[in-house]
C-alpha cells in the first residue's frame, strides 16, 4: 500500500512538474557536446601559437568530436519523451521592472527534443568522420591549426545553435557558425577568389541575419521571453505578453515573415543563395559539413523550431507560402545552373543549394518530417558526393573539370571513392526503392499533392515544378558520374600540381608537371571515411521503415519536438476540440495520408481534423499522392539518369567531349546563359552593388569637398597666419634689433603721451 | 632760433655743466650706438656699439646719481663696468669663433633663424 502510495505520488510529482514546465529537465553532462569542440579548438589555437606541425591539432578534433558525437548519442538513448531542458548556468538575467516583458533572461541551456537530437547527431557524428577525413585531405598545409581550430569552434557553434534553449543562444551560434564559414571559406587567404568567397558569404549572411535579429527582438517584444519552453506554452496559450490574444497582434505574422528571411540567408535561398556557390572556395572537408550537411540547414532548423508560430491558426501564413514558393523556385533554378556547369564540385554545391530547395518546400507544404528527413538523408549523401569531389581533387591536383577527368573508376586506388560517388549520385538522383535519397524526397513530393489548396495554394503546381527537378537533378548528377567516374580512362593534372591550392608545401613533391604527373590516390582515412558514409547513406532507408506510425524514425523524433508542436497523436485526440488551432495543417503536417486512415474513427466524435484533411487533401492522377508518388518521382528519376547515360556515358570516346555537345546548337544561347548561372551576380552586381559604388563615391567627393574642406579650412587659418608672421623672421640679426629699437621707440611714444601729452 | 639755443647751452655747459647736459651727452651716445648697431654688419663695430649704449646708461646713472646725492648709481655703474668687461670678453671670443665658421665678420652670414 504504500509502495504504490509512493509511486502514486511519484506520478503526480512528474505530472505535476510536467504541467508546470511543460518538459522534464535533463543531465547536465550534455554540456559536454558543445564544451568539447570549444576546448579543442582552443587546444588547436595553443597548437597554432606553439607552431606545432604534427598531426596533434586533428586528433584532438576528431577524438572531441567524436566524444561530443558519443555524448549526444549516449543521451539520445537515455532521453525522456518529450522535450528536456537542461539549463548548465544563468547566461543573460536582466531585469527592469516586474511587468510582464520586463525581464529577459537567456541561459546558457538546452533544450533537447526530437529535432535537437537528430540535428546533434548528425552534427557531431558527421562532424567527427570529416574532421577524420580532413586530417588527411588538409595534411602539410601550413595552416593545419588553424583550418582544425575553427573547424572545432564550428561544431561548438553549431551546437549552441540547435541546442540552445532561447533565441539568443540560437543567435550566438547562429552568428559563431557564420564566422566559422568566414574564416573556412577564406582559409586559403592568399587566393583573392576565396577572401572574395568568404566577403560574400559573410555580407549575405548579414542581410539574412538582420531578419533573424529583428525577428527575435520582436519575439521578445511580442512575448516577452525568449525561451522556447515559454514560447511555446505561450503560444499554445495564444495570448501574448500584454495579455492580447496572438490573433488579433500583427507580429504573428510578421515574426515568421522576419524569421523566414534568417533562414532563407543561412539556407541560401532564391534571393540570397549566391554565396553558397562561392563558398567552394574553402577546403573541400568545409564544403561537405558546413556547406553542405549542417549549417546551410540551420534554416530548415530554424523554421522547424518555430514552426507553430509559422503555422498559427487564425493568422494568414505568408511566410509558410513564401517559403513554399521559394523553396520550390530555388531547387528548379539552381538546378538548371548545375546542369551547365563543368566544374563537379560546384554542381554540388547547386545541387545543395537545390536540395535545400525541397527542403524549404516541404517545410511549407507542413511536412516537417519529410524536411528533416530530407535534411538528414542529404547531410549523408551530400558530404559523401563532396567528400568525394574533394578526393578527386586532392588526388588530380585541383582538377575538377569534368571534361578533362573520365574513368576514375578504372584506375588503381579509386574505386571505393568511385563507388562511394555512385551511392552519392544515386541518392541525390533518387534512384528508386534503394537510396534514402528517394524516400525523403518522395515524403515532400508527395506532401506537395496532399496539402490542401486552402492551406498553400498551388501547391500541386509546386509539386509538378518540383518533379521536374527531381529529373533535372538525376540528370546533372548523373552527368558527374558518366563523365567523370567511368568511360575512357583520360586525366589531366590541375594548375595546383605543387601546392594543392594551399599554402606551399613540399610533402607533394611526387606530383610532378605534365609527363611525371600522377594521380594520388586516397590514404586510409580518407577511403574509410568515404566508405562509412557511403554506407550510412544507404543505411539511411532502414530509418524509414522504422516506426511506421510516424514515417520513419525521423518523423518519430519529429513527432516529440516543436516542430510538430500542436499534434502528438495521443493528447492531441483527446485535447482536439479545445485546441485553436494546430487544427488541419498541422495534422497534414505530421500525418499523412494513411496515417489519417487509421485514426479516421477515432476523430468523427472530436475535431475530425484529420478527416478533414483527408477529404480536402489533393490527389495525383486521381489517385492517393503518397501511393503513385513512389512509382512517379521514380520514373522522373530513372528517365533523368537515363538520358545523362545517353548523352554523357554511351559511346563516349574522349573526356572532352560528348553527345550532349551535339544539342547545344539547336538550345541556342540557354547553355551559355545557365553556365553563366543566369547572369545573377551581374545582375546584383548593376542592382546593387552599382548604387552602391555611386553613393559611395558621392560620399567621397563629399567627404572631399566638404568635410576635408572644413578639416584643411581649420588648418589653414594657423598655417596662413605663420606665413604673414614668418616675413618677419629673417634671421638677419639687424632686423631683430631695428625691431626691438622700434618697439622701444613705440613704448617710448605711450609713455610720452600717457605722461606727457595725456 | 636754433643758434642762441645752443650758444646759451654752451655757455651754460662751461660755467654750470646741469643734469641736462649731462644726459644729452647720453642720449647722443645711445643713440650713436644703436644707429651703429643697427647700420653695421661688421660684428665688432655692432659689439662696440653696444658698448657705447652700456656707456651711455653708465653715464646718465651717474648724473642721476650725483643729481640725487645717492650713490647707489655709482656703484650700479662699478658693476656694470665689470660686467661689461667679462662680456667683452666672451663677446670677443665668440665673435673669433663665429668668424673661424664663416671666414666673415658680417653678421649678415649668419641667418638660420630665417623662418
Amino acid at each position: 500500500m504504500s509502495l504504490v502510495g509512493a509511486i502514486g505520488n511519484d506520478v503526480l510529482t512528474l505530472a505535476a512538474e510536467a504541467a508546470s514546465t511543460a518538459s522534464g529537465s535533463g543531465p547536465g553532462w550534455m554540456a559536454a557536446v558543445p564544451l568539447l569542440p570549444l576546448l579543442a579548438s582552443a587546444l588547436c589555437g595553443l597548437c597554432l601559437a606553439g607552431r606545432i606541425r604534427s598531426k596533434l591539432p586533428a586528433a584532438i578534433v576528431v577524438l572531441s568530436i567524436a566524444a561530443a558525437f558519443a555524448v549526444t548519442l549516449f543521451g539520445f538513448l537515455g532521453r525522456a519523451d518529450g522535450a528536456q531542458v537542461i539549463t548548465i548556468f544563468e547566461w543573460i538575467g536582466l531585469s527592469w521592472g516586474s511587468g510582464p516583458g520586463e525581464t529577459l533572461s537567456a541561459d546558457f541551456g538546452f533544450y533537447m527534443d526530437g529535432l535537437s537530437w537528430l540535428w546533434m547527431l548528425f552534427v557531431t557524428g558527421l562532424g567527427s568522420l570529416i574532421a577524420l577525413y580532413a586530417s588527411e585531405y588538409m595534411s602539410g598545409d601550413k595552416g593545419y591549426a588553424r583550418f582544425f581550430a575553427a573547424f572545432a569552434l564550428f561544431v561548438f557553434a553549431m551546437a549552441c545553435l540547435v541546442m540552445g534553449d532561447n533565441l539568443v543562444l540560437l543567435y550566438l551560434g547562429w552568428e559563431g557558425v557564420g564566422l566559422c564559414s568566414y574564416l573556412l571559406i577564406g582559409y586559403f587567404y592568399k587566393r583573392p577568389a576565396a577572401v572574395a568567397a568568404a566577403k560574400k558569404a559573410f555580407i549575405v549572411n548579414r542581410i539574412g541575419d538582420l531578419g533573424l535579429a529583428i525577428g527575435v527582438f520582436l519575439t521578445f517584444v511580442t512575448f516577452g521571453t525568449v525561451e522556447y519552453d515559454e514560447l511555446f506554452r505561450m503560444i499554445d496559450e495564444g495570448v501574448a505578453a500584454n495579455g492580447q490574444p496572438l490573433e488579433e497582434l500583427w507580429q504573428t505574422w510578421t515574426i515568421p515573415l522576419l524569421l523566414m528571411v534568417g533562414a532563407f540567408g543561412k539556407s541560401a535561398q532564391l534571393p540570397l543563395y549566391v554565396w553558397l556557390p562561392d563558398a567552394m572556395e574553402g577546403p573541400t572537408p568545409v564544403s561537405a559539413l558546413i556547406h553542405a550537411a549542417t549549417m546551410v540547414t540551420a534554416g530548415v532548423y530554424l523554421v522547424a523550431r518555430m514552426f507553430p508560430l509559422f503555422v498559427y491558426d487564425g493568422v494568414p501564413h505568408y511566410a509558410l507560402n513564401t517559403i513554399a514558393w521559394v523553396g520550390t523556385l530555388t531547387a528548379l533554378f539552381s538546378a538548371t545552373i548545375g546542369m551547365a556547369q563543368f566544374d563537379i564540385k560546384r554542381i554540388m554545391a547547386y545541387s545543395t543549394v537545390s536540395q535545400l530547395g525541397y527542403m524549404f518546400a516541404g517545410l511549407g507544404f507542413l511536412t516537417t518530417t519529410g524536411a528533416a528527413f530530407h535534411v538528414f538523408t542529404h547531410a549523408f549523401f551530400k558530404a559523401t558526393l563532396f567528400l568525394c569531389c574533394g578526393a578527386v581533387m586532392h588526388g588530380f591536383a585541383g582538377q575538377l573539370d569534368l571534361r578533362r577527368l573520365s574513368g576514375l573508376i578504372h584506375m588503381k586506388g579509386w574505386l571505393i571513392v568511385s563507388l562511394a560517388m555512385l551511392v552519392g549520385c544515386l541518392n541525390l538522383a533518387g534512384f528508386p526503392l534503394i537510396t534514402a535519397g528517394y524516400f525523403s524526397k518522395d515524403m515532400i513530393l508527395s506532401q506537395a499533392f496532399t496539402t490542401p489548396d486552402s492551406i498553400v495554394p498551388y501547391s500541386s503546381l509546386m509539386g509538378w515544378i518540383l518533379l521536374i527537378t527531381a529529373g533535372l537533378t538525376a540528370y546533372y548528377t548523373f552527368r558527374v558520374f558518366f563523365r567523370v567516374f567511368v568511360g575512357p580512362v583520360e586525366y589531366e593534372p590541375g594548375d595546383e600540381v605543387h601546392d594543392h591550392g594551399h599554402d606551399d608545401h613540399d610533402t607533394h613533391d611526387e606530383h610532378g608537371h605534365d609527363h611525371g604527373f600522377h594521380p594520388h590516390a586516397p590514404g586510409w582515412a580518407i577511403n574509410t571515411v568515404l566508405a562509412v558514409l557511403a554506407i550510412a547513406s544507404f543505411a539511411a532507408i532502414g530509418t524509414y521503415f522504422v516506426d511506421k506510425d510516424h514515417h520513419g524514425w525521423v518523423g518519430g523524433l519529429l513527432h516529440d519536438s516543436s516542430a510538430a508542436y500542436h499534434a502528438p497523436a495521443h493528447e492531441h485526440h483527446a485535447a482536439a476540440p479545445e485546441l485553436k488551432h494546430g487544427g488541419v495543417m498541422l495534422t497534414a503536417a505530421d500525418d499523412h495520408g494513411h496515417a489519417a486512415d487509421e485514426h479516421a474513427a477515432s476523430h468523427e466524435a472530436g475535431h475530425d481534423d484529420h478527416g478533414g484533411a483527408h477529404a480536402e487533401a489533393g490527389t495525383l492522377f486521381g489517385q492517393d499522392p503518397h501511393a503513385v508518388m513512389y512509382y512517379v518521382s521514380a520514373a522522373f528519376g530513372i528517365v533523368g539518369i537515363f538520358i545523362a547515360w545517353l548523352l554523357h556515358y554511351a559511346g563516349r570516346k574522349t573526356a572532352a567531349k560528348s553527345k550532349a555537345d551535339l544539342l547545344l546548337p539547336f538550345l541556342g544561347p540557354i547553355p551559355t546563359w545557365a553556365q553563366n548561372k543566369w547572369y545573377v551576380d551581374e545582375l546584383y552586381d548593376i542592382l546593387f552593388r552599382g548604387p552602391l559604388w555611386l553613393i559611395s563615391h558621392l560620399f567621397h567627393i563629399i567627404d572631399r569637398l566638404l568635410v576635408d574642406g572644413i578639416v584643411d579650412g581649420v588648418g589653414g587659418i594657423p598655417r596662413a597666419l605663420a606665413r604673414s608672421l614668418r616675413v618677419g623672421q629673417s634671421g638677419i640679426l639687424q632686423n631683430y634689433a631695428v625691431g626691438m629699437a622700434g618697439g622701444l621707440g613705440v613704448l617710448l611714444l605711450i609713455a610720452w603721451i600717457l605722461t606727457v601729452a595725456g | 632760433m636754433m643758434a642762441p639755443v645752443l650758444a646759451q647751452a654752451s655757455e651754460e655747459l662751461l660755467t654750470n655743466p646741469t643734469l641736462f647736459h649731462y644726459l644729452f651727452v647720453s642720449t647722443i651716445m645711445f643713440s650713436i650706438g644703436v644707429i651703429g648697431f643697427l647700420t653695421r654688419r661688421n660684428m665688432i663695430i655692432m659689439f662696440l656699439c653696444t658698448e657705447m649704449m652700456f656707456q651711455a646708461a653708465g653715464i646718465a646713472l651717474v648724473a642721476f646719481s650725483r643729481y640725487h646725492l645717492n650713490h647707489s648709481g655709482e656703484v650700479f655703474v662699478i658693476f656694470v663696468l665689470t660686467i661689461a668687461a667679462a662680456e667683452a670678453a666672451l663677446a670677443l671670443a665668440l665673435v673669433v669663433l663665429l668668424f673661424r665658421r664663416r671666414e666673415s665678420l658680417d653678421a649678415a652670414a649668419w641667418a638660420e633663424m630665417k623662418g
